[in-house]
């Protein structure tokens, strides 16, 4: 044994240390490669360490190793091939993995008798419930996580599924689930405490998919990071059953994090957070999408990829807005090839991000950095929105709900006061989308029928294409 | 046999516009009109006959056979007795007529059976923009306001340090921001003008802004906007003020351009002779409301005169004057109008029914075959939102900045938090054992921890901040490692134990671990290298 216990306590303070500076370090893109190399570097430390200390007999190596291989082999390689437009699935997928182990690591601690046989019973009961809580986490998140993965790579349909009378389906569960823990704890027959166990974790699986099934596909943004955050509380749940510093630290960490990027998510789009935690957006059982007391009324001016060309080509500020759409098309890479033309004609192009444009938080830049555009000339939708009324064109491709001006115009819209992209105060809007259809919010979009709004409908990359052609043909 | 649509040659004195344009001609056609137009009615407008012949139109070279035979007739001006007696009876009529100040006329239109549609009656609803024919003249006219005042103004606009000296850039200032007053400002800002502006509406201050200039506001609290989003008829007080700041704006700028119209009145008189006489020598005034009366005390309508050194321009005619640009504008306006009674079924095969149900058709039918329609039930819509429902758009909250410190909490919020917090730390402190208390504190403080760290990141690194923290709540995998082997020395040896069971559902979680941890940290690293500058 390499280790005392002191000084593992001490390699456990500098991993933690190290991964507050991690998680520090990706504030800025400046700082964010440092930070990542502090979170590997925190996360060898914590694993050695660990492999190396009393707690583990070496009798445990080869099944470590070869575990860790095995697993390290599949990841790296999952790294390397993912496309970027993936990365959300990849992120959900990754969750459950983590909500997986939490409930395995529960299971293997709550049927080894020797865990609790040195505590008093008042720790003991503690224990029970740490391990019970623990499980439910992590069962929550693993199929949660299942869930969106399906729905985000489109394995499942994006839309909502709403069940009647859900929020009570959720409460019985949850009151089942409470009854089964008093039981769990109360009881000291083991196989009573088994059977309290498997019908929580069942509860806890269906209420996982219950829950993120419930989601509009517009709304991933906050589930992605919501499941982020419940693995952390998963992990931290983990580090209370275990008595284990590290893992409180680690996963208060992750579990705050996932939270604030939650909440700020939700801010973004208007929504209470309380009711994301909860589940089920705080919508109303009734269908999600009412439409707004006024529809937009007027006609929609289409327009074709050469007369775009010539709009950008004449344009002194473009704006370019990304959505989903553009990730569908895999159109960051056209985006960027009209971004480097009109940048050598002199027109200042910008990028305005929205905070939940595409299907994770970030997920725009990502793919803008992808297709190597500079990130200082993509903007955030509080740096830019000023900036509109002075732009010659916006070009909004593939995006919807967050450029509807109806948010700030209609009260009564279902996204009133969510904050948008003021894509129409340009001169004039391009808005290239593939149909009229109303985005996940299933509202329409009066921004399509304004006089400045030029529709050009077709797949994004096509369409893209074509304009970039007719831009380097005049 | 298709409805025929004439367009005679304009026969008021000086007018240089027409009523259609070969380019809309030919889309006329495609709408399934026949079109006839009156040799030479082009000319004024630069279009020649061989043009309107191209796009498909008959060139008529008679202008009595051209009014008998037109089922619809399109004009700019309002028909003089001449013409009426050259119409037919119960045909159509689309022009400007001003039914408030022609009521003779419109009883002669009345007689004769006819149809008309006023271009100067359209409703100033969003769905009528298209077909608003006195925007696209105003817009117009407030375009050569700028040219014309430029070329009797004797200096640059744009200042400029030359070297034979320094060019002060011109001052112009424009009374009533509609669509003229905006266009206006437009030309001149372009012009390189320091341009401020005035309207009794203080809410198109933000479109004086967009325009590049500058609002100057009368200090004094009234609601100036009417309805249909036309200014009204203000209060003493209010044009008390409104006398001073123009006096003031009077002795300091080099042009003024006046737009100032209430509908159905005279136009305000807004700049006094002494406001003239206070301006310096070689300024420029241009009073686009000649036609009404003018709103400077000096104007000649139809002249340009100079009074104390000081140019007036009362040109009624200023949209004529850019004849081509606005009979394209015009003519595309009658298209959007033909268009919208093709789809409503007010013109289905030979017949004309104009369907009154449609609010922009009714409120642009000023006779209805031989029955006066005019005027119209008031619009139901204003292009300015009511006081009252700009309300509920501006209680709706502001963006907050992300990354900003929220402002403090209503003190009643703050409280229950913290009561339900301090609630919770006493029932914790009562009943839990030290042992977890230990590591209760490091959750609450990790948790803040995190809280600190992550509120500040970018959004842009959002994505990588997810994956990484995914990647770091690998740390699991020590819950895991500690199952697989533990010491049993270390623990109480004498209780069986499933070790098997245990060791393999950790090796499990393990393997999944160690996935998400060299993915997550590796995808992380892959997604920075990408971020450049």
């Amino acid at each position: 044994m390499l280790m005392t216990t002191s000084l593992l306590t001490v390699a456990y303070i500098g991993a933690a240390i190290l991964f507050i500076l991690c998680l520090g370090g990706l504030s800025s893109q400046e700082t964010s490669r440092r930070g990542n190399r502090y979170g590997m570097i925190g996360m060898a430390i914590a694993v050695l360490a660990t492999v190396t200390s009393a707690y583990v007999m070496p009798a445990g190596l080869p099944y470590i190793l070869v575990a860790m291989a095995v697993g390290a082999a599949i990841g790296l390689y999952a790294a390397r091939t993912v496309q970027m437009t993936q990365m959300p699935e990849l992120v959900a997928l990754m969750h459950s993995l983590v909500g997986l182990a939490a409930m395995l690591v529960g299971y293997a601690n709550f049927i080894d008798p020797a865990a609790s046989a040195q505590l008093t019973p008042a720790e003991n009961t503690i224990h029970e419930i740490e391990m019970y809580v623990g499980v439910l986490i992590g069962a929550v998140t693993f199929s949660g996580s299942l869930i969106a993965f399906g729905k985000l790579s489109a394995k499942i349909s994006g839309k909502p599924v709403l069940l009647p009378a859900r929020h009570w389906i959720n409460l019985v569960g949850l009151v089942v689930i409470i009854g089964f823990g008093y039981r769990f704890v109360t009881t000291h027959d083991f196989h009573d405490q088994l059977v309290a166990m498997i019908v929580m974790s069942a509860i806890a699986l269906a209420f996982g998919v219950h829950m993120v099934m419930a989601i509009g596909g517009a709304d991933m943004p906050v589930v992605v990071s919501m499941l982020n955050s419940y693995s952390g509380w998963a992990a931290a749940a983990t580090g209370f059953m275990l008595s284990n510093d590290l893992l409180i630290v680690v996963g208060a960490l992750v579990g705050s994090s996932g939270a604030i990027l939650s909440y700020i998510m939700c801010t973004a789009m208007n929504r209470n957070f309380l009711s994301v935690i909860a589940g089920g957006f705080g919508t109303d059982s009734s269908k999600p999408a009412t439409t707004g007391a006024v529809t937009p009324a007027g006609e929609v001016h289409p327009i074709t990829a050469p007369e775009t060309a010539d709009l950008l080509r004449d344009a002194k500020s473009v704006i370019i807005v990304p959505g989903y759409g553009m990730a569908v098309a895999q159109a960051q890479h056209t985006v960027y090839e009209i971004t480097t033309a009109l940048r050598a004609r002199g027109v200042n192009v910008r990028f305005g991000i929205h905070p939940v444009a595409g299907r994770m938080p970030g997920h725009m830049n990502v793919l803008l950095a992808e297709a190597k555009v500079p990130y200082d000339i993509v903007f955030e939708m509080d740096e830019i929105n000023a900036d509109f009324s002075g732009t010659d064109v916006a070009m909004v491709i593939g995006a919807n709900d967050i450029v509807n001006p109806a948010a700030q115009e209609d009260p009564t819209s279902p996204i009133a006061g969510m904050p948008v992209l003021e894509v129409w105060k340009a001169r004039t809007c391009v808005v290239m989308k593939r149909s009229m259809a109303s985005g996940y919010a299933g509202i329409d979009n009066p921004l399509f029928y304004k006089d400045n709004t030029r529709m050009l409908f077709g797949d994004a990359k096509k369409m893209l294409d074509e304009v970039l052609v007719a831009l380097k043909a005049g | 046999m298709a409805l025929l649509i004439g367009v005679p040659k304009e026969v008021y004195p000086g007018e240089k516009r027409v009523a259609t344009v070969p380019e809309v001609v030919d889309k006329l056609i495609k709408q399934g009109f026949r079109v006839a137009v009156e040799a030479g009615a082009g000319e004024g407008a630069q279009i020649a006959d061989d043009a309107y012949r191209a796009a498909g139109a008959d060139v008529v070279a008679d202008r009595s056979a051209l009014w008998h035979s037109a089922d619809i007739v399109f004009k700019v001006r309002a028909p003089d007795d001449e013409e009426l007696a050259l119409m037919r009876d119960g045909a159509m009529l689309v022009s400007f007529i001003w039914p408030a100040q022609n009521p003779q006329l419109m009883q002669k239109l009345a007689a004769k059976k006819a149809t008309v549609l006023a271009m100067d009656s359209v409703p100033r609803i969003s769905r009528a923009q298209k077909l608003d024919a006195l925007s696209s003249m105003a817009n117009i006219a407030g375009y050569r306001a700028v040219i014309e005042a430029a070329h009797e103004f004797g200096r640059f606009f744009t200042g400029s340090i030359t070297a034979a000296g320094k060019v002060p850039p011109a001052k112009v200032f424009i009374i009533g921001a509609g669509v003229a007053g905006l266009a206006a400002i437009g030309a001149a800002v372009s012009l390189g003008a320091i341009v401020r502006a005035n309207d009794t509406r203080p809410e198109v201050g933000d479109q004086v802004k967009s325009m590049g200039g500058e609002f100057v506001p009368v200090p004094y609290e009234e609601q100036g906007s009417g309805v249909g989003g036309y200014a009204k008829v203000m209060s003493e007080g209010f044009q008390k003020a409104q006398r001073e700041v123009f006096a003031q704006q009077a002795k300091d700028v080099d042009i003024i351009i006046t737009t100032a119209l209430i509908p159905g009145k005279p136009a305000p008189k807004l700049i006094s002779a002494d406001m003239v006489r206070s301006m310096r020598q070689g300024s420029v005034i241009v009073d686009l409301a000649a036609e009404q009366g003018g709103n400077c005390e000096l104007t000649v309508p139809g002249q340009v005169v100079v009074r104390d050194g000081v140019t007036i321009i009362g040109y009624t005619d200023l949209p004529s004057r850019l004849a081509r640009q606005s009979s394209t504008l015009y003519a595309t306006n009658l298209l959007r109008l033909t268009e919208d009674l093709v789809k409503t079924k007010s013109i289905e095969g030979d017949a004309i029914h104009i369907d009154m149900n449609d609010e922009v058709l009714r409120g642009t039918t000023v006779v209805d075959k031989g029955t006066v329609t005019w005027p119209p039930p008031p619009p139901k819509l204003s292009a300015a939102p009511a006081p009252a429902a700009v309300k509920p758009a501006a209680v709706a909250p502001p963006p907050k900045a992300h990354g900003a410190a929220s402002g403090p909490m209503p003190p009643g919020k703050t409280a229950i938090i913290f009561g339900a917090g301090l609630a919770v730390f006493l029932v914790i402190g009562l009943f839990a054992p030290p042992s977890f208390l230990e590591h209760f504190t490091v959750f609450v403080l990790a948790c803040f921890v995190g809280y600190m760290v992550v509120w500040n990141v970018k959004p842009a690194l959002h994505t990588p901040l997810m994956s990484v923290t995914n990647a770091v709540s690998s740390i699991i995998a020590i819950g895991a490692l500690v199952q697989i082997a533990p010491d049993l020395t270390r623990l109480s040896t004498d209780v069986a134990r499933p070790g098997e069971w245990i060791r393999w559902l950790s090796v499990v979680a393990l393997g999944l671990v160690a996935i998400n941890m060299f993915g997550g940290f590796a995808v992380t690293q892959r997604m920075l290298q990408m971020f450049r500058k």
